[in-house]
């Protein structure tokens, strides 16, 4: 059994690791999968850039990685992995299969939350000649910002969750100390205090994201 | 007057999905509005109106024919040439259409933006815009706090930012109360005479067309059944649907129960259609006949400041207290009918009535 002595150190330097780790893939994800939404939505049928083929074959492959449980998900992309980070170990090497599905799932809550703003406003844009690209970033995302910063709440828990599992492959983090320390050498304490502060990250985050949105509504 | 807007055998039809018909909205419409006027275009839901207003800013393209609009072929254009032409056409909608996320001042000067001024230019056209549509007051609130008149005033003044040459206002009062809608009937009119802007205006609601429209187009089913000066249409309605319209402000021919108990009270039915013919004509033609008369039904409406409308008058002639007296009194009625048909329609409808029972 180790003592606290030599674990606070671990500890610490883990919860950088799980906090490195979910900055970063959430920063690149949510770029990415906001424009594969944006996408998404505006290649519907009937919507500014209608394209059945785009729409389709983004649609496909999103339902396809979608379903995939993350933890399969982590080793199928392993080749990917060793492409862009080098390597499939360390926190470096979790980035990517987590931005990959936060990419897709983002993707999917980013359309959602589009499509549920009024047709009318968007062509209330296009009649005073705004062209459908400004349409698209400065009236229909504007007008969806506040079910959007709840849709990027959910996937910063999401994103933390994701992290967590990197852990198995030697991701680094929360993840891997509660494995590592608490499971494998049976330290009860270590797998409850893990699970505290992913708790207090989690409700930092929801309670952010609730204030954010509230703000928005609010006007 | 030149036209501003031209549709020459304009057809528009959507296919709802590969394998049924396509849907025609517009069929084979041809219509020319002049500048300056204020055009309705009146019709039940479905009837095509919603696409032919967005066939006139490029929002919908043409299946057929040609769509021109102030020297733009709207079906050839390309989108450069659309964006530069909405920027001529502004468009007002039911639901508003605000941008919630902006206020009413970013609402306002979104189209300027687009159209590409500079901010100080922008402040200042807000700021006369706001005043014009009386909503300064508002200008930094969102729009989710303003009632629906004041969104409405908020929804032309973005429409008329940018000074356009037309105005579309798409079923613009229909979500107002009566009182709201005459204030921004109000305003429209302003609109159209202080600044010179065409307004097309569509609408379910014959009243919007009486009270502000100097020409009216019906539309049924996707076609033009009737249209031209608006007094014109009306008081002299050729298509089934304008005469239903108007019957549903004024009643129209008795018929049914009503005509039942109506025609139980005696004497002899006789509905008269009023138009330029005016209702003291009709009483006139009564007294030289020396008919007794009374309005039994029906009603009439303003047209622009003309009356229009159907009468149902109750009519007795004294004849003789003979036999032959029935057979007087026809005559006597016959005569007035046809004194009356030479100025306007005149209905017997109990005759209609006997006529069906007979057969």
């Amino acid at each position: 059994m180790n003592d606290w002595k030599t674990l606070a150190p671990v500890l610490l330097e883990s919860v950088g690791e799980t906090i490195y780790m979910v900055a970063v893939s959430l920063a690149i994800s949510g770029v990415v999968g906001l424009v594969i939404g944006a996408a998404l939505y505006a290649t519907r049928p009937g919507n500014l850039f209608a394209n059945r083929v785009v729409f389709s074959v983004m649609n496909v492959v999103i339902n396809v990685v979608r379903p995939i449980p993350f933890i399969i998900f982590l080793t199928a992309v392993a080749p990917v992995t060793r492409a862009v980070a080098g390597t499939t170990l360390g926190t470096e090497a979790a980035i990517v299969p987590i931005t990959i599905m936060a990419s897709v799932v983002i993707a999917r809550v980013v359309e959602q939350n589009l499509v549920a703003v009024d047709a009318g406003t968007v062509e209330a844009a296009r009649a005073v000649g705004a062209k459908r690209v400004s349409v698209l970033f400065g009236v229909v995302i504007p007008e969806a910002l506040a079910p959007l910063i709840l849709g990027y709440t959910f996937m910063f828990i999401a994103v933390v969750d994701m992290s967590a599992m990197a852990g198995y492959i030697g991701g680094g983090g929360l993840g891997n100390f509660a494995i590592i320390y608490g499971y494998q050498q049976f330290n009860a304490g270590a797998t409850w205090i893990t699970v505290a502060i992913i708790v207090v990250i989690v409700q930092s985050g929801q309670l952010l994201g609730n204030w954010l949105a509230q703000r928005v509504l609010r006007r | 007057m030149p036209a501003v807007i031209e549709f020459d055998d304009v057809t528009k039809s959507f296919a709802s999905d590969r394998r049924s018909a396509p849907t025609v909205a517009v069929d084979d419409v041809t219509l020319r509005v002049n500048t300056g006027s204020i055009v309705g275009v009146i019709g039940y839901s479905g009837a095509g109106k919603s696409t032919l207003v967005r066939l006139i800013n490029g929002l919908e393209h043409p299946t057929s024919g040609t769509v021109n609009v102030l020297g733009v072929d709207v079906g050839r254009a390309s989108e450069s040439e659309l964006r530069g032409l909405r920027g001529r056409v502004g468009m007002i909608f039911q639901q508003f259409n605000l941008f919630n996320s902006r206020t009413v001042r970013a609402n306002v000067a979104y189209p300027l933006k687009v159209a590409g001024w500079k901010k100080a230019d922008r402040d200042r056209r807000v700021d006369e815009l706001l005043r014009f549509v009386g909503i300064s007051d508002k200008a930094n609130q969102y729009p989710r706090r303003l009632s629906g008149g004041q969104k409405q005033r908020v929804g032309i003044a973005r429409a008329i930012a940018t000074d356009p040459e037309i105005l579309l206002a798409d079923e613009a009062t229909s979500a107002l109360d009566p009182q709201t809608t005459a204030e921004v009937l109000d305003l429209l009119r302003e609109v159209n005479r202080r600044l010179g802007i065409t307004i097309v205006v569509i609408t379910h609601q014959i009243s919007i067309v009486h009270e502000l429209c100097d020409e009216v187009v019906v539309m049924d089913g996707g076609r033009v059944v009737d249209s031209g000066d608006t007094y014109r249409v009306f008081a002299h309605p050729r298509a089934d649907l304008t005469r239903r319209f108007v019957a549903a402000v004024t009643q129209g021919v008795p018929s049914g129960d009503v005509l039942t108990s109506l025609a139980a009270g005696g004497g002899t039915l006789l509905s008269v259609e009023i138009n330029e013919f005016t209702s003291e004509d009709v009483s006139a033609v009564f007294h030289r006949h020396g008919a007794r008369h009374s309005v039994v039904y029906g009603g009439v409406t303003d047209v622009l400041g003309r009356q229009i409308g159907t009468l149902t008058y109750r009519v007795r002639v004294d004849g003789a207290a003979d036999a032959a007296a029935g057979s007087a009194t026809d005559a006597a009625i016959d005569r007035i009918v046809a004194e009356l048909a030479a100025h306007t329609e005149v209905h017997r409808p109990e005759a209609a009535v006997k006529k069906e029972v007979a057969s």
